[in-house]
């Protein structure tokens, strides 16, 4: 589903990303794990299209296409969600209008019918209870004075509703205490299926212990430096990102 | 000779044209009047941007063209043309103006409780002195207004809204204004006058619209005389077209405990200036003034606001906020005067601007002058452009680059659509922006 090869990309002239490969496919859940300003989010916003990130190498294809040539609407409409780290509060927009015109515009794409009133709803309704969201949020202002976990619950309804084929999650765990993490990390497993493939983007283990990933890569100074399976999580826990850095000086890291 | 004295001179000798007609038509009484009036508008002649008031606002255009003033019966406006307008239809109670002057035949004053004065203004200046007189041009003061001082020399015809005490008006009352010529510029000088006796309430919108008028120029004046206890709800929607000179003074008199809402939407006009003016002159007053001017092309919207806190315990509450695409200009001059009585003063202003082109300005300007110490002032004025964060949130999501500029845009126009509290208006003015800012954000 998602090719990455050799990802080079820079902002303000700084390389940050350093030649990523990576291949995902449908139904798995890959983990992307990493210290700070090891690049993690900025793979997430490369992937999602967001400026002023500048790919300077490399290639992304998804579904065969050229992945970073597409518009981050086209990229939305062809199947990709990205969970934001931080949200964004939109006054004067309730998040309701939004998702009705964000699902009908990938409907469209899609060839299908846009959703009427009663449907659309209907269908609110269903993915409220996923994430335990209280119905009243969506007929406030997109995010506006939503608490963290709220803001976070809002990013997994969305995804639910919108149905991606691949979910970008950067650090959707970062900064919820466990009851909100509990619901999310539901939320997100509730949505794994054999058609959607999973970017799990996290800096704590602790998410993995609700969804257990497919394949776990370590990424360190713009490079994944190291992949395995759900193990390697584990293992990162207890020795922390230094082991990482001693073994990569020790020039063992393949 | 200069532009300015010529102008001067030509508006002089107009009105001693004009005088004979005043006379003959019955308002024989405002002789007087139109006379000091026109006297001081040739002291004070037309601004320049040296005047501080109109610092960033050249009224040259207006100065330089040898306006007619506007036929009395001009045809062609039909119930069907003004349905086009799309501000037909606002409210069952209806005074519609074309060129100025009130048309019986296009006007409908239905379900209005007895004692309720809802007519033309020329009519009452000759049938209902009595009930004019004491209000007329007592308020809007002529004294340092060169268009003002005009419009009172010049006036024939407007709204006379008069509420007895007590009186509970659900219905809106439409005062609706029609713009049309022949391709010859003409000017008009509606004025209104609104007297709203003590405990009633009610709800009035002025609309200003043009079918096929190109060129003109519209210098109106409205007066709202609040008393005590009242609760007027008032609306301006400014609509013309990009030919369309503007200039306008909305002046409130606030009694005490009255509460006074208006909103000035400025959504066309070649050159438009609005001043509006409130006294909170009772204790206890309560007024908001919120504005939206939206401009594209090569407009020029100047909003001149000043709120006088005479009173103590009155609160004011200004929004003002301005969508500014192309090379447009805008102005916006808040001021708000607290008297030394006015102790416990609670006022709030902002002025909020999103710029979408490179090329569109705006000056702000607040200006606070405060002679108590016991208030509590604030105001607060931002220029800014569309949140690259909330577009790249939208467009992630799967909207359109247009669609989502269009959405955060209206979203920032929303804020004070949301407020007026006339559903007909808020619904009409919602779709309108919506179509407006879906063709900005398209270009």
């Amino acid at each position: 589903m998602l090719e990455i090869r050799n990802l080079h990309a820079s902002a303000a002239e700084r390389e940050i990303l350093r030649g990523i490969d990576l291949t995902v496919n449908a139904g798995e859940v890959h983990a992307i794990m990493g210290p700070n300003g090891s690049g993690k989010s900025t793979l997430a916003h490369v992937l999602s299209g967001r400026e002023p990130y500048e790919v300077t190498a490399g290639e992304v294809t998804y579904e065969g296409k050229n992945l970073l040539e597409m518009a981050p609407e086209e990229r939305a409409r062809a199947g990709i969600f990205l969970a934001f780290q931080y949200p964004v509060e939109i006054p004067g927009v309730s998040t309701t209008y939004f998702l009705k015109a964000a699902l009908n515009a990938t409907r469209k794409h899609r060839g299908l019918e846009e959703l009427d009133a009663m449907d659309f709803l209907a269908l609110l309704k269903e993915k409220t209870a996923l994430v335990e969201m209280d119905q009243g949020l969506l007929n406030r202002p997109i995010n506006e004075g939503f608490s963290g976990g709220e803001k976070k619950r809002n990013e997994i309804f969305q995804m639910a509703v919108l149905d991606p084929k691949l979910a970008i999650l950067d650090e959707t765990d970062s900064g919820l205490d466990i009851d909100a993490l509990r619901i999310v990390a539901h939320g997100v497993d509730q949505l794994r299926n054999k058609d959607r493939a999973t970017i799990l983007i996290t800096h704590y283990q602790r998410l993995l212990n609700y969804i257990i990933p497919d394949y776990v890569h370590v990424l360190f100074d713009g490079r994944i430096v190291m992949s395995g399976g759900k193990e390697l999580a584990h293992e990162l826990e207890q020795r922390g990102y230094s082991w990482i850095e001693e073994r990569l000086q020790a020039g063992s890291v393949s | 000779m200069t532009e300015l004295e010529e102008a001067r001179e030509r508006y002089c000798a107009d009105f001693e044209r004009f005088k004979q007609k005043a006379a003959r038509n019955g308002g024989g009484w405002t002789y007087p009047l139109r006379k000091t009036a026109i006297s001081r508008f040739a002291e004070v002649a037309f601004p320049t941007t040296r005047d501080e008031e109109w610092k960033y606002t050249s009224v040259a255009p207006i100065v330089k063209v040898r306006f007619r003033r506007a036929d009395p019966r001009p045809e062609g406006v039909t119930p069907r043309t003004l349905a086009q307008t799309g501000a037909g239809e606002l409210a069952k109670n209806r005074l519609v103006f074309v060129n100025g002057h009130y048309s019986e035949r296009l006007s409908s004053v239905r379900s209005l409780p007895g004692g309720v004065k809802v007519e033309s203004l020329a009519a009452a200046l000759v049938n209902d002195p009595a009930a004019v007189e004491p209000y007329l041009a007592r308020h809007a003061s002529y004294q340092d207004h060169a268009f003002v001082a005009l419009n009172t020399a010049f006036m024939e015809d407007g709204a006379f809204v008069h509420v007895p005490k007590g009186c509970v008006i659900d219905e809106p009352i439409h005062l609706l204004f029609v713009s049309t010529s022949n391709g010859e510029a003409t000017v008009s000088y509606p004025r209104n006058l609104i007297v709203i006796d003590s405990d009633s309430q009610v709800k009035i919108v002025e609309s200003y619209v043009e079918v096929g008028g190109r060129g003109y120029l519209t210098n109106g004046v409205t007066e709202v005389i609040a008393g005590e206890n009242s609760v007027i709800d008032h609306c301006k929607l400014e609509r013309e077209n990009e030919t369309a000179f503007h200039v306008a003074t909305l002046q409130a008199r606030l009694g005490r405990s009255s509460n006074f809402v208006s909103h000035s939407i400025t959504l066309g006009g070649a050159l438009i200036r609005n001043d509006v003016n409130v006294m909170l002159d009772g204790e206890g007053g309560d007024c908001t003034l919120n504005g939206l001017y939206l401009g594209t092309g090569e407009r020029h919207i100047d909003n001149h606001t000043r709120i006088d806190h005479m009173k103590p315990h009155c609160v004011s509450r200004e929004l003002y906020k301005g969508i500014l695409d192309g090379k447009v200009k805008a102005v916006f001059n808040g001021k708000i005067v607290v008297g030394k009585d006015a102790r416990k003063t609670d006022a709030k202003q902002t002025n909020r601007n999103l710029l979408l082109s490179e090329e569109a300005t705006i000056d702000t300007k607040p200006q606070l002058e405060i002679f108590n110490n016991d208030v509590k002032c604030s105001h607060a004025s931002t220029i800014g452009r569309l949140d690259e964060n909330a577009l790249f949130y939208l467009r992630s999501r799967g909207l359109g680059l247009e669609t989502a500029r269009a959405l955060l845009t209206y979203a920032f126009a929303s804020e004070v659509v949301n407020q007026i509290k006339i559903a007909p208006v808020r619904a009409g003015l919602d779709d309108l922006l919506t179509a407006r800012l879906q063709k900005i954000c398209q270009a």
